[in-house]
C-alpha cells in the first residue's frame, strides 16, 4: 500500500492542517509517512498545498511527481493538479466551491460539498475536516478513530474544545462518499 | 629607594612591537595595569583585532582570541555568553571598529553585551601602510586620499563613534580620552577603570575611545604627532564622557 | 529508545543539536531554514543555553568562533546566500582549529535565487568555499531521522578533529516532516583544557588565532592541517549502497536526489531493470573507493543532482574512465522528477 496525496486549496482553508493531521494519524498507525508543504509564501488567500505519502514500505522520495490521491479545495487547484493525477487515481473535490467537473475520464472523481456540510454544523471553517472524513473513506488506510485520537493529541488548547464538533464534521464527510 | 614604577608582568619581557611614538604601547600598559589592579589576570580574555594592534598577542601574557577583521565584537559576544563571569576586553582600531566591523560594534553595543571596548582612534590604517580610515580628518592625507580627505569628493566624513553609539540602549558608558599628554594619559586610565568596573558589575556595554598618534603614517615626528592630536583631532573629536551609567551626557560641543 | 515523533527536518536538527550538548546557537533569518533559529529561541534558553539572533550571518559565525574558543559546543545555520557570507568565518575556524557545526539548508542560486531546494552549493561545501587550503567533513542526510543522527555525530567529529563540520541539506529536508526517534547522544567527552580560553588559573596563557607573519610558520601549519584532513578522509567517509551488486546502471546521488533515485530504482526493479544506488552520506570525504570498486564491473553510472552538475566531477575522478557517466540535473530550485529519470534510464540501457 502506498498513498501519494496532494492537498491543495487557498490559504486559510486548512489545507496544511489536513495534511499534518493525516501524517500524524498515519504515524500513529505505524505507517511510514512523509509530509512536505509548499513553504515560505504562506499568505492568507494565497495558494497552499502539501504532499503526504503514507506507505507500508519506507518512503523513498518525499516529492510527489504524480499523486494517486488528489484533494482540491478550490477551483484553481483542480485546474493545476488534475493533470498530474495517476491513471485510476482518486480526485476529491470540494463541490461547494468548485462548480465544474474534471474532464478526465480515467480517474475516480468524488465531489463533496464540504463547505455546506461544515456550515450546516455551524462553522464553515470545518470544511477541511469534512474533507478529511471523505478522504479516510476513500483511502481506507487510516481509521476514523485514530484520527479522532490524533486530534486530541495535536490540537492546540484553544481548539481542543472543538474536537467533538470537528469529529461530527469528519463523520458527515465520511458518510457523504461511497468508494 | 622607593620603587615608583615597574614592569607589569602581564607584558612579556620584550620590546614593544610598535613604532616609536605610537600610542598603542601606552594604551596597552594602561589596560594591563587596570586588569592587574582588578586582579583579573586569570579571568581576562583579550580580543586582538586586525590592524597594528593584532601584535598585542605577541606581547601580552593573557588568554587572547584573535578573530577576523572587524568581527571582534561578535566573537566577544560568543565568548561572553559562554563565559559570563570572565572579563572580556575588546581592543579595536578605527578600521576594525568603524569601517569593516561597523555592524558588529553597533549591534554588540545595542544588545548591551557586558563587555569593554577599547577603541584606539589614530585616524589612519597603520598596518597596511597608511590608508584613509573612517576617522581620518577632513583634509588629512593618506595613501588612498593623497589630496586630503574631501567629503565633497565622495570620501565621506570622519565618524564620531562615541556620539554614534551613545544613543543605543545597551550602552552604559561611552567616553573619549587621549594619550597625547600625561594628564590625558591619567584620565584615560580612569576611563578604562570605569569600563572594567562596569563589566564586573554587569552593567552592559562600555566603550572608551582613545585618540592616539601614528607618527610614521602621518609623516610626523612623535612630538609633532602629539601636537596634531592636541590641536586638530580634539577639535573634531572632543574629549570627555558621552554616556555614564546609561545616561546620555548633554554637551554643547557640536 | 525515545518516543516516535513527527518533526520537520529543521526542527529535528535543532533538537538533536541541543541533545548533543550544544549550548550556543547564533543565527540570522533566511528561508528555508527559519525553523532552526525559531526552535532554538524557544527551547535553548530554557535548557541552559544561549540563543542570539545576530545582526548578520557574518556576525553569527563569528559568535560561533568566540563561543568555540571557550570550549562550548556552538552552532549556526543558514541557507545558501547566508552560507556564502559565513565562508570567511569557516576559513578562520579551520585556521584557528576550532570545532563548530554549520548547517546549510540549501536553496536555489546563484544570487538571491529562490527558496526552492537545491544542491548547487556542493562545490562551495566540499572544495573550500572560503580562502586557503582546507576541508571539513560534510554530511548530506536524506531523511529527518538521519538529519538528527548526523547532527549529533557532527558535534563529536568537530570536537575530535577540532574542525568545523557542515551539514548540507536542502529545502525539502528542512521543510518536510517525517517520524523519527531521537537516539541517545554518544556522551563522548573531549578534553579541551590544553587550548580553550578563560578561567586561566595555574596554567600558561592560551592564544587562538590564525595569523603568523614569521617565515615558514603558516606553511608548516598547513602541513599539520593536512595530516588532520588525511586522517578525516581515512576515517570519516560514509556511504550507502543500495542494490548495486548486480546493477547494470548505478545511480550516484546524495540527499533528496538520492531518495528520488531510490524510488526510480524500486520502480525499475519491478520492471526487471537491474539498477542500484550509491549514496554518499559524506560528500567530503567522498566515497571514491566505493565508486571505483563498482566501476570495475558496472558499465554505466548515472549521476543525479539538483544542480548543473557538481558532484559529477568527483564521480568522474573516482570512475577514472572505467565506465560511462550519465547525468540528470535540475538547477535553480528544480527537483528531478521520477518519470524523467526513468525515461533517461531506459535510453541509457537501449544505447
Amino acid at each position: 500500500m502506498e498513498h501519494k496525496i496532494i492537498f491543495a486549496g487557498f490559504g486559510g482553508q486548512g489545507v496544511i492542517s489536513m495534511g499534518t493531521l493525516m501524517a500524524y494519524s498515519a504515524m500513529a498507525e505505524n505507517k511510514n509517512v512523509t509530509f512536505y508543504p509548499a513553504y515560505g509564501i504562506a499568505m492568507r488567500g494565497g495558494t497552499a498545498n502539501c504532499s503526504v505519502i503514507i506507505s507500508d514500505e519506507p518512503v523513498a522520495s518525499p516529492v510527489i511527481a504524480c499523486p494517486n490521491v488528489l484533494v482540491v479545495m478550490n477551483e484553481p487547484s483542480l485546474d493545476l493538479f488534475t493533470a498530474k493525477l495517476q491513471e485510476g487515481g482518486a480526485l476529491l473535490a470540494n463541490s461547494s466551491l468548485i462548480r465544474k467537473k474534471a474532464e478526465r475520464k480515467d480517474i475516480r472523481s468524488y465531489y463533496i460539498p464540504v463547505n455546506d456540510i461544515a456550515e450546516e454544523l455551524g462553522n464553515g471553517k470545518m470544511a477541511n475536516m469534512a474533507m478529511t472524513g471523505a478522504l479516510l473513506k476513500i483511502m481506507n488506510t487510516v481509521s476514523l478513530e485514530t484520527v479522532f485520537q490524533t486530534m486530541k493529541k495535536t490540537f492546540s488548547p484553544k481548539l481542543l474544545k472543538a474536537v467533538d464538533i470537528n469529529r461530527e464534521a469528519m463523520q458527515k464527510g465520511f458518510d457523504a462518499v461511497q468508494p | 629607594m622607593k620603587k615608583v614604577y615597574e614592569r607589569n608582568n602581564i607584558a612579556f619581557d620584550m620590546p614593544s612591537p610598535y613604532c616609536p611614538g605610537c600610542g598603542h604601547g601606552v594604551i596597552h600598559r594602561l589596560v594591563i595595569d587596570a586588569i592587574k589592579e582588578n586582579r583579573q589576570e586569570d579571568n581576562t580574555i583579550f580580543m586582538a583585532p586586525v590592524g597594528c594592534s593584532i601584535l598585542s598577542y605577541t606581547y601580552l601574557d593573557l588568554d587572547v582570541c584573535q578573530p577576523a577583521h572587524g568581527r571582534t565584537p561578535a566573537a566577544a559576544t560568543g565568548i561572553k555568553r559562554a563565559l559570563p563571569d570572565s572579563l572580556v576586553i575588546l581592543y579595536q582600531g578605527d578600521g576594525d571598529l568603524a569601517a569593516i566591523g561597523t555592524a558588529e560594534i553597533i549591534h554588540a553595543a545595542n544588545r548591551g553585551e557586558n563587555i569593554t571596548a577599547i577603541f584606539v582612534n589614530n585616524a589612519i590604517y597603520g598596518m597596511t601602510g597608511g590608508q584613509m580610515a573612517p576617522t581620518t580628518l577632513v583634509g588629512q592625507t593618506a595613501t588612498t586620499c593623497p589630496y586630503g580627505r574631501n567629503p565633497k569628493d565622495g570620501q565621506g566624513y570622519p565618524i564620531r563613534v562615541c556620539e554614534l553609539l551613545q544613543s543605543l540602549g545597551g550602552v552604559t558608558y561611552a567616553a573619549r580620552t587621549s594619550v597625547h599628554s600625561a594628564p590625558n594619559v591619567l584620565k584615560t586610565k580612569k576611563a578604562i577603570q570605569t569600563g572594567i568596573e562596569n563589566q564586573m558589575a554587569k552593567k552592559g556595554f562600555s566603550i572608551i575611545e582613545i585618540l592616539s598618534a601614528c607618527p610614521v603614517n602621518w609623516g610626523m615626528t612623535p612630538e609633532k604627532a602629539n601636537q596634531f592630536v592636541a590641536n586638530e583631532m580634539i577639535d573634531y573629536y572632543p574629549l570627555g564622557d558621552f554616556k555614564k551609567d546609561g545616561k546620555i551626557i548633554q554637551r554643547s560641543d557640536h | 529508545m525515545g518516543e516516535k515523533q513527527l518533526m520537520k527536518g529543521n526542527e529535528a536538527i535543532a533538537e538533536a543539536a541541543i541533545r548533543a550538548g550544544m549550548t550556543c546557537y547564533f543565527g540570522y533569518p533566511i528561508t528555508p531554514q527559519n525553523e532552526i533559529p525559531a526552535y532554538m529561541a524557544k527551547h535553548l534558553p530554557k535548557r541552559g543555553g544561549t540563543f542570539i539572533q545576530a545582526e548578520s550571518e557574518i556576525a553569527a559565525i563569528n559568535m560561533v568562533y568566540g563561543a568555540a574558543c571557550t570550549g562550548a559546543r556552538a552552532m549556526t545555520s543558514s541557507s545558501s546566500p547566508g552560507i556564502s557570507l559565513k565562508q570567511e568565518g569557516i576559513s578562520y575556524l579551520v585556521g584557528a582549529r576550532l570545532p563548530a557545526v554549520i548547517v546549510n539548508i540549501a536553496r536555489g542560486g546563484p544570487g538571491l535565487g529562490n527558496i526552492a531546494p537545491s544542491q548547487a552549493d556542493y562545490f562551495q561545501a566540499v572544495k573550500g568555499g572560503g580562502h586557503g587550503d582546507y576541508h571539513m567533513v560534510v554530511y548530506t542526510p536524506e531523511t529527518v531521522q538521519e538529519a538528527a543522527d548526523l547532527t549529533m555525530k557532527a558535534f563529536d567529529v568537530a570536537d575530535e578533529y577540532r574542525n568545523p563540520v557542515l551539514i548540507l541539506g536542502d529545502a525539502i529536508l528542512g521543510q518536510m516532516m517525517e517520524p523519527l526517534i531521537f537516539k541517545e547522544p554518544s556522551g563522548r567527552k573531549f578534553d579541551k583544557s590544553s587550548w580553550i580560553l578563560g578561567n586561566r588559573k595555574g596554567r600558561k596563557s592560551h592564544l587562538i588565532n590564525s595569523l603568523s607573519l614569521s617565515e615558514g610558520v603558516v606553511e608548516q601549519w598547513n602541513w599539520e592541517l593536512k595530516k588532520k584532513f588525511d586522517l578525516m578522509a581515512g576515517k570519516e567517509t560514509m556511504v550507502e549502497e543500495y542494490m548495486t551488486e548486480d546493477a547494470d546502471v548505478i545511480f550516484v546521488a546524495y540527499g533528496t536526489s538520492a531518495r528520488i533515485c531510490r524510488s526510480v530504482v524500486n520502480q525499475a526493479r519491478k520492471q526487471g531493470i537491474r539498477t542500484g544506488l550509491i549514496r554518499p552520506i559524506t560528500v567530503w570525504p567522498f566515497p571514491s573507493e566505493t565508486i571505483a570498486g563498482r566501476a570495475k564491473k558496472t558499465k554505466h553510472f548515472f549521476v543525479v543532482e539538483m544542480s548543473l552538475g557538481q558532484m559529477i566531477e568527483d564521480v568522474r575522478l573516482a570512475v577514472l574512465g572505467n565506465a560511462t557517466i550519465h547525468f540528470h540535473g535540475r538547477p535553480g530550485g528544480g527537483v528531478p522528477a521520477e518519470p524523467d529519470i526513468m525515461k533517461q534510464l531506459k535510453e541509457i540501457l537501449q544505447s
